[in-house]
């Protein structure tokens, strides 16, 4: 019976290490890339299904440190859903050498190991070990980009995003032992109840603080941001969807987590936090208006995009909360539209300038259309889930009183339309010259995906209802820990 | 607060408003474009006779909402879908879905490239149009408002003219970066009433000086819709870049957001902070009068020439509204349907003539008169109605809005004479040459007379020019009661 129970709660961890296992197999013996790729897709397809089966569970795992409620669950068919997407995204990794395809898929599968055991860990050292699972494949996968003459951006590439994110990581292991050394333990839902007394101590301000900076470097915040626009240009466009999407949303999953411990209030550092995504934004949005290549492009904008969802965390509340799980949640489907397109635009797994997108429109209207939505999407617009996740954002930040933020952001929003608008240009109303014009021919998977993501977009922005209430449900478990906690004892 | 709905329950609003979204669906899947351009034509016109029932089911004598329907959409965000209309919304919704049938008419040959998607741009910003005067939560009426900016930037910047594409980013950025701050006004008084909801939002004693900050934002947002001057720049690049059924749109029914969102939410939410600043936007409604008349008077290409025209009839439209008195509302709000038939009739008249001579010059249309004698009586007739000329409607709302202006300030009006001769004047000078311009482009000979399709598109509108112009009765009294209901809320009602 208990087994039973266990296997259930933990089911999408399981199928995810065995099929882990089963991807090493197949990187070890001498069959293709393309069995590889079957294989990762079938894998994503087990996973959602798993997530599915275990939405319900609650559990408390390996002796507390591993925790499976409604939050943890939620989010992992979330990374389910978009494992899938990636698999489906990349295609047959142009721009990977054939002999490493399968490791490419491997790798893969493991940093998405790593982010769904992420959101269950609520003890310091497992989540640590989590958090290095998700990011260790990443830094393999991006110099595994072909070699060009002319090109080894992505050697520079992967030493910058390694040595950041090892950098990012120390300073977060700093910080969480001065909060070991405060509280004297390393379980977290315990940390949060032992640091109520001392929470507004320059000490436990400066752990939190550091703590955060982790996050803030999965997330691209400013000043944590300087590997985006280099990785996301030097990695090939599989490996560059890849880092954009599924890392953020664990990023803001354990975010809320870690400023839980800084709940119910606390001027520092909500100050910190409006400091940064004002930054974020700003940087983010002004520097993007000069890029040309569009994945740099959007290496800026999710610079920009972080600010915004940090705006959901300096409310400190749990509708900010909601509000930016929602918004990352929506920014996984806005950004994945936007990288199919790259990847199919793209000639031999190059990048792609945005004047390369030109009469789009006439070369495969449905990747036109994509991309339309997902970059209008980007931009707030509605009917499309981009604005209505921003409004909920700036509903959650006005009712606690921060005007000057919501200003900036809405500025911010009004600057990034002409961005934005630069890519609907090239794509809708340009015209391709004769050289590039020729018809994209898309397979039946890719169309699935597309089709797929723009109703996602539409759906999620139009009746986001229920998607809404079951985050705000699960995060009462997470958020309301400290309160109702100190109220029993 | 509202009433009971008063059609037996049914979902007449949530019908005409889905109604075009469906149609587009299907449309999606159809192949042919014969059977594409009779099927949206079809559709818009069954949503046309259904918004019939709005008409004949509408109680005049109450200024409540009517046909309210209310479901919780967002519960977590507190945003319902509530639709409503009143005697104002009533008669813009006739308009758009008089509107939209002929729009299809008039791109029937014009439009020869991607037919099915032009006919979906259509229906979707049908379906948004209907929502944004139907929409009685902020935040819906906000999505159904945004919801128009894609399918309208698509519109002029596929199938629009060369400049289209500066034409449409142009549109673009500038209702978007107005829009914004709308969003932020909404939000704000959200948090200082509790709800999203329109009517409860009205009546309630707000802070003035918070209130002028919610109506700043308000009118940087309607004006640049209006377009009022100065943030008029966008519309004569978007006019006559646009092709024939996106000009129509855009001046019939967009330019009328604007003016409905003034009477929507700053009258009645902002009643302290339109009193005080009326006077400075009278001002600016008369140099809008002034200026595009003038401007229009100087144009050789017809296209812009009715696109300044619009700018100065839409000041006649501003001028009523903050007059602030019953004759100047009820002017403003049939200057605003008189401009949608009038206008959108000259926009329709000048595709006709683009789609002979592939040009708008107005040297270059001299004398088309002799050769298409049916057009240049509907042109004729359009002409006068848009010069205010007695007996059309156009005078019947310009009238009523210069008699409520007087009752405000007499220099005021004096200063917008100019401006009504101006317009006689930039009327019958496009008239005079296009229809008797003598015989100096040889090239017109072969020019054919209107066929039946273009008569259709331009007749409903000609009856539209006479009943209101010699009838304008049942047109007055559908919006009395609404009209009497903002003023008391605004506080003026003497």
């Amino acid at each position: 019976m208990m087994t039973s129970r266990f296997i259930l709660a933990f089911l999408p961890e399981l199928v995810l290490l065995a099929g882990a296992l089963g991807l090493f197999a197949i990187t070890v013996s001498d069959a293709g890339p393309r069995r590889a790729r079957t294989a990762a897709l079938g894998l994503a397809l087990a996973t959602i299904v798993a997530a599915v089966f275990a939405l319900g569970a609650q559990a408390d795992l390996f002796s507390g440190a591993y925790r499976v409620d409604a939050f943890s669950q939620w989010l992992k068919l979330v990374f389910a859903t978009g494992f899938a997407g990636i698999v489906l995204l990349s295609g047959d990794l142009p721009d990977i050498r054939n002999e490493i395809k399968s490791e490419y898929y491997l790798f893969v599968t493991l940093s998405v190991t790593g982010l769904v055991m992420l959101v269950s860990c609520v003890d310091v050292i497992a989540l640590i070990v989590a958090l290095e699972l998700s990011s260790f494949p990443l830094y393999l996968l991006v110099p595994m980009r072909r070699e060009r003459p002319g090109q080894r951006g992505q050697l520079e590439s992967a030493i910058k995003y390694i040595m950041f994110g090892v950098a990012a990581n120390g300073v977060m292991f700093f910080g969480l032992s001065y909060l070991f050394g405060l509280t004297g333990t390393l379980h977290l839902p315990e940390m949060i109840i032992r640091l109520q007394p001392f929470v507004h101590s320059p000490l436990a301000i400066a752990g939190l603080g550091l703590a955060f900076c982790g996050l803030y470097y999965k997330l691209a915040v400013f000043p944590f941001h300087f590997w985006t626009p280099d990785v996301y240009q030097g990695a090939s466009n599989e490996t560059a969807g890849l880092i954009a999407s599924l890392p953020k949303v664990g990023a803001v999953a354990v975010l809320v987590r870690f400023v839980s411990l800084a709940t119910p209030d606390n001027p520092t550092i909500v100050g910190v936090l409006t400091g940064l995504a004002i930054a974020s934004m700003c940087y983010g949005n002004l520097i993007a208006l000069v890029q040309k290549d569009f994945k740099r492009l959007l290496g800026f904008s999710s610079i920009a995009h972080a600010g915004y969802a940090l705006m959901g965390f300096v409310a400190l509340s749990q509708a900010g909360f909601t509000a930016a799980l929602y918004y990352i949640t929506g920014y996984l489907l806005m950004i994945l539209a936007c990288f199919v397109v790259i990847c199919r635009v793209s000639r031999d797994g190059t990048n792609v300038a945005i004047a390369e997108l030109a009469g789009l429109h006439r070369r495969s209207p449905l990747l036109a259309a994509t991309l339309l939505v997902g970059v209008f999407a980007l931009a707030g617009i509605p009917p499309f889930v981009g604005f209505m996740a921003k409004f909920s954002l700036l509903n959650a930040a006005l009712a606690r009183g921060n005007l000057a933020l919501v200003i900036v952001a809405v500025v911010n929003s009004a600057i990034a339309i002409y961005y934005y608008l630069q890519v609907v240009r090239q794509a809708v109303f340009g015209e391709s010259n004769a050289a590039a014009a020729e018809p994209i021919t898309l397979t039946w998977p890719t169309c699935v995906l597309c089709v797929a993501l723009i109703v996602g977009i539409v759906a999620l922005g139009v009746m986001p209802g229920t998607v809404i209430d079951s985050i705000s449900n699960s995060l009462a478990g997470v958020t309301a820990g400290p309160a109702t906690a100190l109220l029993g004892r | 607060m509202t009433p009971p709905a008063t059609s037996e329950g049914q979902p007449l609003l949530s019908v005409l408003i889905f109604a075009p979204l469906l149609v587009a669906a299907v449309a999606a899947l159809l192949r042919s474009e014969r059977l594409l351009r009779w099927w949206a034509l079809a559709g818009t016109t069954t949503v046309a006779l259904l918004s019939l029932r709005l008409w004949t089911g509408f109680h005049a004598g109450t200024a409540d909402f009517q046909f309210v329907e209310h479901a919780a959409w967002i519960p977590w965000l507190k945003i319902n879908y509530a639709v409503g209309i009143d005697g104002i919304s009533l008669l813009l919704i006739l308009l758009t879905t008089l509107i939209a049938p002929l729009c299809v008419l008039a791109s029937w040959t014009y439009i020869q490239t991607r037919v099915k998607e032009f006919m979906i741009c259509l229906l979707v910003m049908e379906t948004a149009m209907i929502g944004v005067f139907c929409a009685l939560d902020s935040i819906l009426f906000f999505v159904f408002w945004e919801s128009m900016l894609i399918p309208m930037t698509l519109l002029i910047g596929v199938w629009g003219g060369p400049r289209r594409i500066y034409a449409s980013l142009k549109f673009f950025i500038y209702t978007m970066s107005g829009s914004i701050f709308l969003l932020v006004a909404l939000i704000a008084l959200r948090l200082q009433a509790g709800t999203f909801h329109i009517p409860d939002l009205m009546g309630r004693p707000y802070d003035p000086v918070f209130q002028c900050w919610i109506f700043a934002a308000f009118f940087i947002s309607f004006a640049i819709k209006v377009p009022m001057f100065p943030f008029h720049t966008w519309l004569p690049a978007a006019h006559v870049e646009a092709p024939t059924a996106g000009s129509v749109l855009l001046a019939s029914i967009l330019l009328k957001m604007g003016t409905y969102g003034f009477l929507r939410f700053c009258l009645p939410i902002t009643p302290h902070a339109t009193r005080v600043f009326a006077p400075y936007i009278l001002w600016l409604s008369v140099a809008a009068i002034l200026y595009g008349a003038f401007a229009a008077l100087a144009q050789s290409d017809l296209k812009k020439l009715v696109a300044y025209s619009s700018v100065g009839h839409m000041g006649f439209a501003t001028f009523g509204i903050f007059a602030l008195n019953a004759r100047g509302l009820e002017g403003a709000t049939l200057v605003m349907i008189n401009h949608g038939i009038t206008t959108g009739a000259l926009f329709i008249a000048v595709g006709i003539i683009y789609e002979r001579l592939h040009t708008r010059d107005l040297a270059a249309a001299a004398g088309i008169g002799k050769y298409m004698p049916v057009f240049s009586f509907f042109l004729g007739v359009f002409c006068l109605s848009s010069l205010a000329f007695p007996g059309t409607n156009s005078f019947i709302g310009e009238f009523l809005v210069l008699s409520g202006g007087f009752a405000v300030s007499k220099v005021l009006v004096a200063c917008a004479v100019p401006g009504v001769i101006a317009a006689a004047a930039y009327n019958l000078r496009m008239l005079q040459r296009v229809a008797w311009g003598g015989t100096q482009n040889p090239g017109h000979a072969g020019l054919t007379d209107l066929n039946v399709r273009e008569i259709l598109a331009l007749a409903p509108l000609l009856v539209f020019v006479f009943w209101i112009g010699l009838h304008p009765a049942p047109f007055v009294n559908a919006m009395h009661a609404s009209v009497q209901h903002l003023l008391q809320q605004v506080g003026n009602l003497p």
